[in-house]
């Protein structure tokens, strides 16, 4: 007798039954029901089998790769574990970077996990749709990944006890969350250009590649392998953002005009949070790898400018902010270290001066600007602390309705003066740091008129513990919302010089390497 | 223009005077003085007498610059959003046209900061 052994099938034919064979046409719900995002945002496709992919991945070689990154990964956190790894990094300042990336960085892998998840659902194509569940699942990925290697630091170091409750509440931790919450509230394609291409593809590589390069600098092998084990994924999701800005535009040539304005518009927003990166790029890291204007110029100006040159041919042009961000690239680091040297006491992490040397290193990497600007400020500032008069402002500074920073940036092209920008809506006042984030709002005012301004919710009373009673005798306002934020008061934040963190590491690493005994703090 | 939103999206405005406990919002800069990072926010109430805000609130945020004792405050500047503006010391907030939300910044004449940089 016979038997007919049927083949099993290839990769490619696994993986066009996945993404083409295995969707259908619904008969008893329209499909514009089935799909209800997918028409609002004006964007037309007409065929979206015109997709193609830009990696041909199934899930059982998917699920087989990352097993493998993660069994890697893991061996690697136990051996740092085991080794105490934690006190060979440069100094102790250094950990403040992960404090930063841990409540700043990692809460945003999650909502892209949450936002690809939901555009994954709600693509009408099926390999796009596929192609974002992967990258969510990606997300889900690094957020553990983060998590646990940070993990270890949380042992030893202080801030970072309660990162999921700060990124909600504090003030500069509003700034990332405030930019994911914008996209994932977006349409899909929005939030496709947002994220999958603006941030993943434009900026990836002024965020992620820092930190990971800083720590391997700076000895951390631990963020390293994360580092490396995530990259593989920011390749694949860099691949997709392109590819989806090149299908969006292919498909109608009345998408270029909207896919141009959320470009625009998302760039700058990127760029917003990546004040947090300059700060931790000139100031945070004891070993520099590059400056800030460095890594930009690398990283957008040569291969930013490329991308760009590719993208001519759809009719795209560079973003208008750019010329505003060139004139800012000398001075966006400095201003922003001296925001947390301002407000250090309402910090999650230590804030210091820059030592002589390390003004010397700002002063040949930024030779227009640091000597002449800020290097007097720092300098008093150094005095001040020598002299046990370590500034604090006590004062709750504006923000800038649309990005939440601080409005610390100054007028582009005069470096003493802020900028101000304003709006009015519906009868109220609105203030920006830039005419790029009063463009912003002034496109969608009804989305940004409902920002939770860390500073505007404080005075409204809704940054207190229910325990909290401003009608006693002695209520500390600024005290309590410490309490509210879950910041230590005297450990987590202030000066890095004095800190548990200082002393405790000195101590540590001097019985690691030495015949030293003492008490942590 | 407008939100592009999927359904019905009305404005809900988080920061509407309403919501201040009676007090109104107010920004002040100092002109030229950039070791305060930012202009800084205060919530008083409507009726506060301007005179107050320069005797009793500016000090405790800015006295840490030794130029803020400097300030010849009857030679000082003052701008609303930009435009010139004279305050009457003596009457409040809002009698001297100050809304909620709304900037005022000051420039201290002779006064540079730190080095004559602005800092």
């Amino acid at each position: 007798m016979d038997t007919q052994v049927k083949k099993k099938p290839g990769l490619k034919e696994k993986y066009r039954h996945m993404t083409r064979g295995l969707d259908w046409q619904t008969s008893y719900q329209s499909m514009d029901k089935v799909f209800p995002f997918a028409e609002f945002e004006g964007i037309k496709i007409h065929d979206w089998d015109k997709w193609e992919d830009p990696f041909r991945l199934t899930m059982d070689a998917y699920w087989k790769y990352q097993a493998e990154k993660e069994r890697k990964l893991y061996a690697i956190i136990d051996a740092f574990v085991q080794n105490n790894g934690h006190l060979k990094v440069t100094d102790a300042r250094y950990i403040n970077t992960l404090k930063l990336f841990l409540t700043g960085v990692s809460p945003l892998e999650y909502m892209a996990h949450r936002g690809f998840a939901h555009v994954g659902r709600q693509f009408p194509g099926v390999g796009p749709r596929v192609a974002c569940q992967m990258q969510s699942l990606d997300e889900l990925r690094h957020v553990q990944t983060q998590i646990h290697t940070i993990s270890n630091y949380n042992k030893y170091y202080n801030g970072m006890h309660d990162f999921r409750h700060m990124h909600d509440r504090l003030w500069y931790l509003s700034v990332p969350k405030s930019f994911f919450d914008d996209a994932v509230t977006a349409g899909p394609f929005e939030f496709m250009v947002a994220i999958g291409f603006s941030f993943e593809y434009v900026l990836t590589n002024l965020l992620f590649v820092p930190f990971m390069s800083g720590a391997a600098f700076n000895g951390d092998m631990s963020t390293v392998t994360f580092g490396f084990s995530a990259q593989s994924d920011e390749a694949r999701h860099m691949t997709l953002g392109l590819e989806v800005i090149k299908f969006i535009l292919e498909q109608d040539p009345a998408n270029l005009p909207i896919v141009q304005k959320w470009i625009d518009k998302w760039t700058w927003r990127g760029v917003r949070v990546l004040t947090l990166v300059a700060m931790m790029m000139d100031y945070m890291l004891p070993k520099r790898v590059m400056s800030w204007k460095e890594a930009w110029e690398i990283y957008f100006e040569q291969n930013g400018g490329a991308l760009f040159k590719d993208l001519a041919r759809y009719g795209i042009t560079m973003p208008k902010c750019i010329e505003t961000i060139n004139k800012e690239k000398d001075h966006l680091s400095h201003q922003a270290w001296a925001v947390f040297y301002n407000y250090g006491g309402a910090a999650a992490f230590h804030t210091w001066m820059p030592d002589a040397e390390e003004m010397d290193w700002l002063s040949s990497k930024y030779p227009d600007t640091f000597d002449k600007y800020y290097r007097p400020r720092f300098e008093y500032w150094r005095e001040q602390e020598a002299k046990g008069n370590r500034f604090y402002n006590m004062t709750l500074p504006m923000l800038c309705q649309t990005c939440q920073i601080p409005m610390f940036f100054t007028v582009p092209g005069d470096p003493s003066k802020i900028a101000y920008h304003e709006s009015h809506y519906s009868g109220d006042k609105y203030h920006f740091c830039s005419e790029h984030c009063k463009e912003i709002f002034d496109d969608e005012p009804e989305k940004y008129v409902q920002a939770w301004l860390p500073v505007h919710q404080i005075f409204q009373g809704n940054c207190f513990k229910p325990d909290a009673d401003p009608t006693a005798a002695d209520f500390n306002p600024l005290a309590e919302v410490l309490r509210y934020y879950n910041i230590n008061f005297g450990h987590d934040n202030l000066d890095f010089n004095g800190s548990d963190d200082q002393k405790n590491f000195d101590l540590w690493r001097g019985m690691a390497t030495q015949n030293q005994t003492g008490e942590s703090a | 223009m407008s939100v592009h939103a999927f359904k019905p999206y009305p404005a809900r405005v988080m920061d509407g005077q309403d919501k201040f406990h009676g007090n109104q919002v107010l920004y002040v800069g100092w002109v030229d003085h950039l070791m305060f990072c930012a202009p800084l926010a205060f919530a008083l109430a409507p009726d506060f007498p301007f005179g107050d805000l320069i005797k009793n609130v500016l000090p405790g945020a800015y006295s840490y610059h030794p130029d803020f004792a400097q300030i010849d405050w009857s030679a000082v500047q003052w701008y609303k959003s930009g435009v010139p503006f004279t305050p009457r010391l003596e009457e409040s907030l809002v009698q001297n046209g100050l809304g909620h939300k709304d900037l005022i910044t000051f420039v201290s004449p002779g006064l540079t900061g730190i080095k004559g940089t602005c800092s």
